[in-house]
């Protein structure tokens, strides 16, 4: 295939963490998206459904997990060249 | 009880701070410090419009009546946000590489710069935004009113309408002055964002202190608070599954269709790197924003008397506590959500009304008239964004005058989500995926707009308003499966759910179905071959291939766009940058192309395009550029090419540059070589000369010597005179002075000349001649043919080596030429030598014998060239010849044959 | 009889116009034409002095000058250099190689006369 010029199969341990950072950044919104779901399960065995205080927490805490990954990761994460790079490479 | 007045002047204040903030970051601006203004923190703050007063007052009514499904509208955008990497981050660099100006700019500048996608992205953002900027001048005006009737005031129907409209009238002026001061949309509004900054800090703050009043002033203390939240009335968990996970698409999807979302996310954007900050903390802020609406709704619920609005617990729960100051501080933050909202999308949806809709129309209008002015355009395009503004608020006014300002409104909020989102399948489709086409996206938008028109917003007029019951009922002339809250039979659904599914799905389907079918012009594959791989290929192959627009136009017509000064100033930079003095660039396809992204910065990709295109000649795409989008192989495989004819062209150069440089060392030396020969050709008889010049003057010696010195003297100044008239003849020759004479005769006859001229008397070279070949007629200089054959002659009577010299002189005849052969019986010239002795200064043989220079072959062959024929040494069967070519067409020797 | 200089010439007239200025002069002059055989000439009979001309045909003065400078026999012979091309970088290139006198042509006659005093005084 001649496709963009070959990278190379393994790479040094710190581009390798930021592409595994750039995979996080992406996974991120689906594992939001996933976790805002879950309270679709909860079932209403007991017929009283869910007690406000448990949905209220359970929505805001993911919220805040959210919020602090998302911060943690973009610390991380090196400027956009260098991101984009990983990018396509993938 | 704050007297209605206080709460005038305080909003009359409040607006004058705000004011005051946009002058002086406006000032600091064009002062050059924006570094300040364009913080991330200024831009995650400004991305707060997302946040109007429906969800500042609506939220915790909408928590009140419907539990948690509120944090659907806030999880959407938190969503989007964390996901930058997938979606914002092309977004922003595609809007910033391409100088967008509006989400409409974007589907027309990605699917061939087309003009009708453009007017139909507008409409669609002004059909969808209307109903959303009269929920804005409702909230406003209610909130004015919970503060007149708690005064004991009663307002009538008059005074809402007033409320509102003195409201549209002031946002519309704010707009207009901080809205429309620059053209270029990419020089950003300072102004207007730092007041949008301000004004998000004044809503999170109002929202917190109610909410930090609440828990901790009312309920007292958060865990309080969980109890009374759990003995509440309202069910928190009661979802529709349908509902939460559709509203949270929906809210996602708005996010990033809104105009208004568009402008300060993408328009606005000052630095990409900005993204990243307001990526979490973006999020954060909604976090915060939604974190005591349902405190807030459980103590409205408990305080306020049965029957309350809970829309308005934000500013009634502290009224009814008596807290007026923050109550003030609270209607300061809902008059702040919907006043920048509405400044925002009004400047949005203007951007896109004058750039896709009134400018292409004028320009239509204007193109039979050739009067151009300088900046008349310019003027078009404030003028009509100021009057779009105005046009704007006053539909959002009129809309909220025609619905009468009940809930009905309220419910409209996620109706026009639903009609902006729409956009999305276009969108989502035009940056991901390269086959994406026009036809595809106007097949898809046009779907999902009647769609949404028929599913969701005309029955939001509320039954029989504009879709009678029966129709809802049993749908129309009787078609059940396509009622509008049922379509294709599917019944059961949530009507809101039931539109988004149906729009979507049928915009998406009917986007890929009319892509997978059409074939897109060439500029649609270059668009969407730049929008789709932003970030590889950041140097775009140029939609302009050749430039056959003269200057001089393209900045008459940059000038009517941008005005005198700043266009002059780009051509200006761009004349610099091509190291050319002078104000007019070369119109190179690169500059050309740089040309139109300014322009498209200000009226919009398809009117920069279209405008450009009428100067250079229609859409100058071809094939080659066709080829370089056909696919990422081609192009990848082409870009290598280019780097390696560009360093093929270089090794050209380079070799050329050496063979240059090795010709002038050749000539160089040749020139020494000849110069140095010159010298010594002259200065050997000078020598002579003066030695025995000197011999003679010093006397002293017998008659005869004195008579032998005498005559070589002599001999030698010939031979030096000799010498300078050859020299002044070969120069003469080589530069082509030489003046020939023509005259016409036989050339047996100027062979006797020759003969009788070369000198023979004293020699013993034998000419042998055969006289019958020799009658042929020759027009031509025949006194330099004659000096030709003189020199060949008398070469022979120099050079002959054999005891018996003899010279035979043979004339021939081919079809095109007569030859003249000398042919001596002597020992020839060496085959290695064959190629010098026509050269200067050659002598091959004894100079001593020669007396001439060696510039006898030399002037010869200048002659012969001269007179069109040559003179060669040639090896023939009858033995080597000094061969005189006479070309019959040159020689005009036709004549007669005798 | 004077003392034998060589004139290794190749132009008859500066031939007879430098054998007869010598010639009043004293000395025995001998000539020779030819740059090929000059060295066998030289060997047969070595004479005091050498007037060597350097557009020789068949082989270059400079040639010649060199091989007189190699050979122990030849190696202490005067040599004066003659040469109508007049460049510096001749002159260089014969006093390099060992010639003790560089004269270029035209030359008056009193010059060679006096070089070639000063050379066999030498």
């Amino acid at each position: 295939m001649s496709g963009p010029p070959k990278t190379p199969i393994f790479l040094e341990r710190a581009s390798y963490k930021q592409r595994r950072l750039t995979d996080a950044a992406r996974l991120l919104p689906i594992m939001g998206a996933v976790l805002w779901a879950i309270p679709l399960l909860w079932g209403d065995d007991d017929g009283a459904g869910v007690s406000n205080a448990h949905a209220l927490i359970y929505v805001f805490g993911v919220w805040v997990v959210l919020i602090g990954l998302s911060a943690l990761i973009i610390n991380r994460l090196q400027d956009d060249d260098t991101a984009a790079q990983s990018d396509s490479a993938d | 009880m704050v007297p209605f007045n206080v709460l005038i002047f305080a909003a009359l204040s409040y607006v004058a701070i705000l004011f005051s903030v946009a002058f002086l970051a406006e000032r600091r601006a064009a002062a050059g410090h924006s570094d300040w203004l364009q913080s991330p923190l200024i831009y995650t703050l400004s991305l707060s419009i997302y946040c109007t007063a429906w969800t500042f007052y609506g939220a915790v009514g909408y928590a009140a009546r419907s539990g948690l499904e509120f944090v659907t509208i806030y999880l959407g955008p938190t969503l989007v946000m964390v996901g930058w990497w997938w979606i914002l981050r092309r977004l922003v660099r595609i809007g910033r590489s391409q100088r967008l100006t509006s989400i409409a700019d974007l589907i027309s500048s990605r699917f061939g710069k087309s003009t009708l996608l453009g007017v139909v992205v507008t409409v669609i953002s002004v059909v969808a935004a209307t109903p959303y900027i009269a929920l804005q001048l409702q909230s406003v005006t209610l909130s004015f009113a919970v503060f007149a009737q708690s005064g004991a005031e009663s307002w009538d129907r008059s005074d809402f309408n007033a409320t509102a409209m003195w409201v549209a009238v002031g946002l519309a002026v704010f707009t207009i002055l901080f809205g429309t001061r620059n053209l270029d949309v990419n020089e950003r509004h300072h102004g207007i964002v730092m007041a949008i900054a301000v004004e998000a800090v004044v809503k999170l703050l109002a929202l917190l202190a109610v909410g930090v009043f609440v828990v901790w002033g009312v309920a007292g203390g958060p865990a309080e608070m969980l109890n009374r939240i759990d003995n509440s009335d309202i069910t928190l968990w009661d979802q529709d599954h349908g509902r939460w996970i559709s509203l949270i698409f929906l809210s996602a999807a708005a996010f990033l269709c809104l105009p208004r979302m568009f402008q300060v996310l993408v328009v606005e954007n000052a630095d990409e790197r900005h993204l990243r900050v307001a990526s979490w903390a973006f999020p954060l802020y909604l976090f915060l924003m939604s974190l005591f609406v349902v405190p807030i709704a459980v103590v409205g619920l408990d305080l306020l008397p049965a029957g309350s609005n809970p829309d308005l617990f934000v500013l009634t729960v502290p009224l009814a506590q008596g807290q007026d100051g923050l109550a003030v501080l609270s209607f300061l933050g809902g008059f702040s959500s919907a006043t920048s909202m509405v400044i925002v999308a009004a400047i949005a949806l203007a951007t896109m009304v004058s750039n896709h809709i009134v400018v292409p129309v004028w320009l239509n209008l204007q193109s039979n008239r050739q009067a151009m002015m300088s900046g008349d355009v310019r003027h078009v395009i404030l003028l009509a964004r100021r009057l779009s503004i105005a046009g704007v608020l006053a539909l959002g006014f009129i809309y909220y005058r025609m619905s009468g300002g009940g809930t009905a409104l309220a419910a409209i909020g996620l109706v026009s989500f639903t009609g902006t989102v729409q956009v999305l399948p276009a969108l989502v489709g035009g940056i991901f995926w390269r086959g994406a086409t026009r036809v595809g996206a106007a097949c898809g938008l046009v779907t999902g707009l009647i769609i949404w028109t028929w599913t969701l917003f005309l029955p939001s007029f509320g039954a029989g308003a504009v879709i009678s019951q029966s129709i809802m009922d049993f749908g129309p002339w009787g078609i059940e499966w396509l009622r509008p809250q049922a379509l294709f039979g599917i019944t059961g659904l949530d009507p809101l759910v039931h539109g988004i599914l149906w729009s979507m799905l049928l915009n998406s389907g009917m986007l890929i179905l009319g892509s997978l079918l059409s074939f897109p012009a060439p500029l649609e594959r270059l668009q969407g071959a730049q929008f789709v791989n932003v970030f590889e290929r950041s140097v775009a192959a140029p939609a302009w291939t050749r430039a056959a627009a003269a200057a001089e136009d393209l900045l008459v017509m940059s000038q009517r766009i941008l005005g005198g000064r700043e266009a002059q100033a780009i051509f200006e930079r761009e004349a610099e940058r091509q190291g050319l003095t002078g104000y007019l660039p070369e119109t190179t396809p690169e500059f050309i192309e740089r040309l139109e992204r300014e322009l498209a910065g200000s009226v919009g990709a398809a009117t920069a395009h279209a405008m450009i295109g009428q100067l250079t000649g229609g859409s100058v795409v071809s094939v080659e550029d066709l080829i370089a989008v056909a696919d990422e192989a081609a192009q990848i495989l082409e870009y290598s090419n280019r780097l390696e004819a560009k360093s093929a062209e270089q090794e050209r150069t380079a070799r050329a540059l050496r063979d240059a440089n090795a010709k002038l060392t050749a000539l160089s030396v040749q020139k020494d070589a000849f110069l140095s020969q010159i010298s010594h050709e002259l200065r050997t008889p000078m020598t002579s000369i003066r030695s025995f010049s000197e011999i003679l003057r010093d006397g002293d010696m017998s008659a005869a010597e004195q008579g032998r010195y005498a005559g070589i003297i002599h001999d030698e100044a010939i031979r030096l005179t000799r010498l300078l008239d050859d020299l002044l003849d070969l120069s003469v020759l080589e530069n082509g002075q030489v003046v020939l004479n023509e005259q016409t005769g036989d050339l047996s006859a100027l062979l006797d000349r020759a003969i009788g001229a070369a000198g023979l008397h004293d020699s013993d070279l034998k000419i042998v001649r055969n006289r019958n070949e020799e009658a042929v007629m020759l027009s031509a200089d025949l006194d330099r043919l004659v000096q030709v054959f003189i020199n060949l002659i008398s070469n022979a009577r120099k050079y002959c080596d054999a005891t018996a010299p003899e010279l035979t002189i043979e004339v021939s005849r081919t079809p095109n030429d007569y030859y003249v052969d000398f042919v001596d019986n002597g020992s020839g010239i060496a085959p290695e030598n064959e190629q010098l002795i026509f050269e200067k200064f050659s002598r091959v043989s004894d100079q001593s014998k020669a007396g001439g220079a060696g510039l006898g072959l030399a002037i010869c062959r200048e002659i012969m060239h001269r007179l069109g024929g040559d003179v060669d040494y040639v090896r023939r069967a009858k033995g080597a010849a000094f061969r005189v070519t006479l070309p019959k067409a040159k020689m005009g020797a036709v004549l007669a044959e005798t | 009889m004077g003392k034998r200089v060589l004139l290794i010439e190749d132009e008859p007239n500066i031939i007879e116009a430098i054998s007869f200025i010598l010639s009043r002069d004293g000395w025995t002059v001998h000539t020779h034409e030819d740059g090929e055989t000059a060295m066998d000439k030289i060997a047969k009979m070595p004479p005091d002095m050498i007037i060597l001309d350097v557009m020789l045909p068949g082989r270059s003065g400079f040639d010649i000058l060199r091989d007189l400078r190699n050979h122990t026999a030849s190696k202490d012979i005067p040599v004066m250099m003659l040469t109508a091309r007049g460049q510096e970088k001749d002159r260089e290139l014969a006093l390099r190689l060992g010639a003790n006198h560089f004269m270029t042509k035209p030359f008056s006659n009193s010059d060679v006369r006096d070089h070639v005093r000063s050379l066999m005084e030498a």
